[in-house]
């Protein structure tokens, strides 16, 4: 492609809103009311449609934060306390006290757009799990994408959505995010978008690591295909310190095609165990005490119940089954006298066990019904997946980032909620680190914080954003080398796939797979690793790094898959370095340091922060104290 | 493989200046072919491997005209699960290797679609851009904002 056609498209605006997801729409959603009061642009950027873009695309069974504060089930407290415990004593509990007090009025906004929540005889929502309610939410993302865009609709034309527009590089001003490059994935097409700020909301990141998958599976990993690290790249590049980027996630779910296994646990009270038929949670909990005090608390720790799970594997005792038939059985115990009830309660649960996997993950159910699987009639397989970058389950990665002034330390406070530690730059949902168990509910709900921070900085910060023509160019031209590259070379071979002057994306994305699984941790090696192996990782992703320059495309999409190679790599970076830098291993289950085996409270109770200086390329890294909050 | 095309139904969404499965795809997967008929394009799936069976080219196409085959390095053949989906609900007819079947139907919203109303009636509280009230609070929280620092 010749890439001296491609039109250059100037946006100018105050607020840019890069993605398209949860976050994003509760961004657009909060920021539309307080722009339009003050007489302030915004713009959307989705690489995809925001009807159906981002983890929630397909839609989801459950929504995973609800509190319960009016119904006095439990306090915003009880929310703080819970991921404490489950990330091994590491979150920044302002930023989850703020989005816990915020997120049940953002249910009850979802439950008035239209989104079905599941309601008992008294008109309750249905509780999955204590944090948990259960939702008809095939059209999920679809009903909230509405009312973003609706309330976008309400501005005119200061309400701006543009549609598959792929966000690449941020513009800096000195140490101000004055907007993004990015380009159509449509037509041809670079966009440079100008902002007073720039909000990252695109996503964590998938595919980093080598999947369990040989083949096609490939695209069925648990957390969407399409997040692959814009959020961090974004950050990261900007120079905003990052933090926990060394908390990847592995979620247990159904082997192969992850389904989700929260409703069996938590809704069917199924237990899981080995082939001998032993629960790994019992016969383990003596083990538990080495990960004190969080490995004797309640509820045991995502990264515990894992690592429980691994050591049956890892001992030869798989496979690991959830006992499907046994706990519908148990549920159906009390109607063995009235037969008519229990044919009407087997229906019922078949319903709600077949909607748990049509809802959220269809795969699931095709695979069942590939296997001949009635949940009611036979267990089924469950598996650790590969590890993945989310922010908002349980994993920790993402930006550093300001906390609520009425609640945060003033350690971590510094002018406007969710900004970065660049001027103009705001993250939230899987962009914004050490706020863990935000699910859907909070991403959008933190969106929405982070969306009110960013127009209180815009007021403060009235100035027309000041942008180097020059820089902007030279991004431009970084951004569409793949196309030149290609159109250079690739008729000098007899495969356009294989040519020494560059390489294509799916080769890029394979070798940087292979490089983590091997040194940082993935499956093949048990999600161990040690400082050599994670040094010589460092070593070989260098190289990657420098070929990664020698991408080459021939369509826009591909184009697109090059850059998300390129956003992949830097994570992975910037894990490494964590996971280097972190000496214990504080998340069995997720990773293991097998030079640092045990958890180091003394030393390791800590944040691990990272910047990468854009003057110097340098990273460098350091402990931040964790400031408890008085709950 | 996962999604694909049935040529026999699949029509280039006609007169329309992109089909709707291309609209749709989260991962930017469907797409028209313009090659092989130009007079008849029809769309496929330009890179099954990386698509992640979300099924949203399967529910939006008009002709019922996509399908999806379960990921052929670990699913058995011979499985299928289709949808069928209205403006409340959606219909799933799931087919088993063995042919058992199964039909399950689900409501998608309550409201009229495209009518979500994005404050819904809730006031807003405060007129403060520093004030930590959301622009639909306190109405939407039904109860008292907490905070630590009063």
């Amino acid at each position: 492609m010749d890439t001296s056609v491609f039109e250059t498209v100037e946006v100018n605006t105050d607020l840019l809103i890069c993605g398209g997801g949860m976050a994003a729409c509760g961004a657009a959603f909060e920021a539309a009311y307080w722009a339009k009061k003050n007489g302030l642009k915004v713009t959307v950027v989705d690489k995809a449609a925001m009807d159906r873009s981002g983890a929630v695309a397909m839609g989801l069974s459950a929504i995973n934060e609800y509190i319960g504060i009016e119904e006095g089930e439990h306090t915003v407290d009880d929310y703080v306390r819970y991921v404490r415990q489950d990330l091994m004593g590491v979150s920044r509990e302002d930023l989850v006290y703020d989005i816990a007090r915020h997120v049940d009025g953002t249910v009850h906004l979802f439950e008035k757009w239209g989104l079905p929540l599941w309601k008992d005889e008294n008109g309750k929502y249905v509780r999955e799990g204590p944090w948990q309610v259960m939702i008809n939410g095939e059209s999920y993302k679809v009903i909230v994408a509405e009312a973003a865009k609706n309330a976008m609709a309400e501005m005119g034309d200061d309400g701006e959505i543009l549609e598959r527009v792929f966000i690449v590089e941020p513009i800096m001003d000195g140490d101000k995010c004055v907007g993004a490059v990015g380009f159509s994935t449509r037509e041809n097409k670079v966009y440079v978008f100008k902002a007073k700020a720039v909000m990252a909301l695109m996503g964590g990141a998938v595919h980093v690591f080598k999947p369990r998958s040989t083949g096609e599976g490939l695209g069925r990993s648990w957390y969407p295909p399409f997040n692959s690290g814009a959020s961090a790249y974004f950050t990261i590049r900007a120079g905003a310190e990052m933090t926990c980027q060394e908390i990847r996630f592995i979620p247990v779910r159904f082997k192969d095609a992850y389904g989700p296994v929260g409703a069996w646990f938590l809704l069917f009270k199924s237990r899981a165990t080995s082939s001998l038929g032993g629960e790994y949670m019992v016969e383990r909990k003596a083990e538990l005490a080495e990960w004190a005090p969080y490995g004797l608390g309640k509820p045991i720790p995502a990264c515990l119940r894992n690592h429980c799970g691994m050591r049956d594997v890892y001992e030869g005792k798989g496979p690991i089954y959830m006992q499907t038939a046994e706990a519908i059985q148990k549920l159906a115990e009390g109607y063995k006298d009235d037969p008519k009830g229990f044919k009407k309660k087997m229906k019922e649960l078949e319903s709600e066990a077949w909607e748990d996997f049509l809802d959220m993950t269809i795969s699931q159910a095709i695979l069942w019904a590939g296997h001949n699987i009635q949940p009611e009639e036979k267990p089924s397989e469950i598996m650790a997946c590969e590890p993945y970058f989310i922010g908002s389950h349980s994993g920790g990665s993402g930006a550093w980032v300001c906390g609520p002034e009425d609640v945060a330390p003033p350690e971590y406070f510094w002018g406007y909620n969710r900004m970065t530690t660049v001027k103009g730059l705001f993250t939230a949902g899987d962009g914004s680190g050490a706020s863990s168990h935000k699910f859907s509910s909070g991403s959008f709900t933190e969106g929405r914080i982070a969306a009110k921070g960013a127009i209180a900085y815009i007021m403060d910060n009235n100035e027309a954003p000041n942008v180097d023509a020059a820089k902007v160019e030279e991004i431009k031209k970084k951004v569409l080398q793949p196309l030149d590259l290609f159109e250079q070379h690739s008729k000098e071979t007899s495969d356009r796939n294989i040519n020494p002057n560059y390489s294509i994306p799916r080769q890029m994305m394979f070798r940087l797979q292979k490089i983590m699984d091997e040194y940082a941790g993935g499956v093949s090696s048990c999600f161990e690793t040690n400082a050599p192996l994670l040094e010589r990782g460092l070593e070989l992703l260098d190289m990657l790094k420098e070929d990664a320059d020698k991408m080459a495309a021939e369509t826009l999409n591909e184009l697109m898959r090059c850059w998300e190679n390129i956003h992949r790599i830097w994570i992975a970076e910037s894990h490494v370095r964590h996971l280097l830098f972190r000496e214990e291993t504080r998340w069995p289950g997720y990773y293991y340091r097998s030079d640092f085996k045990k958890m180091d409270e003394d030393n390791w109770h800590c944040f691990v922060n990272s910047a990468w200086n854009p003057e110097t390329g340098e990273w460098t890294l350091k402990k931040v104290p964790i400031i408890n909050l008085p709950v | 493989m996962p999604s694909f095309v049935i040529m026999e139904k699949c029509d280039g969404c006609k007169g329309q200046d992109k089909t709707a499965c291309m609209h749709i795809c989260p991962n930017d997967l469907m797409v028209l072919d313009l090659e092989t008929d130009p007079e008849n394009p029809k769309a496929y799936n330009r890179d099954p491997d990386m698509c992640w069976e979300c099924y949203n080219c399967v529910k939006i196409c008009p002709q019922q005209a996509i399908d999806v085959k379960g990921y052929a390095d670990f699913v058995p053949m011979g499985a299928s699960v289709v949808p069928l989906r209205g403006s409340e609900d959606i219909m799933w007819t799931v087919k088993f290797r063995s042919g058992a079947l199964k039909r399950f139907k689900f409501p998608i919203r309550t409201t009229p679609e495209g009518k979500a109303e994005p404050l819904a009636g809730c006031n807003t509280g405060t007129e403060d851009l520093k004030d930590p009230l959301l622009c639909t609070e306190p109405d939407s929280l039904r109860y008292e904002l907490p905070t630590l620092k009063k």
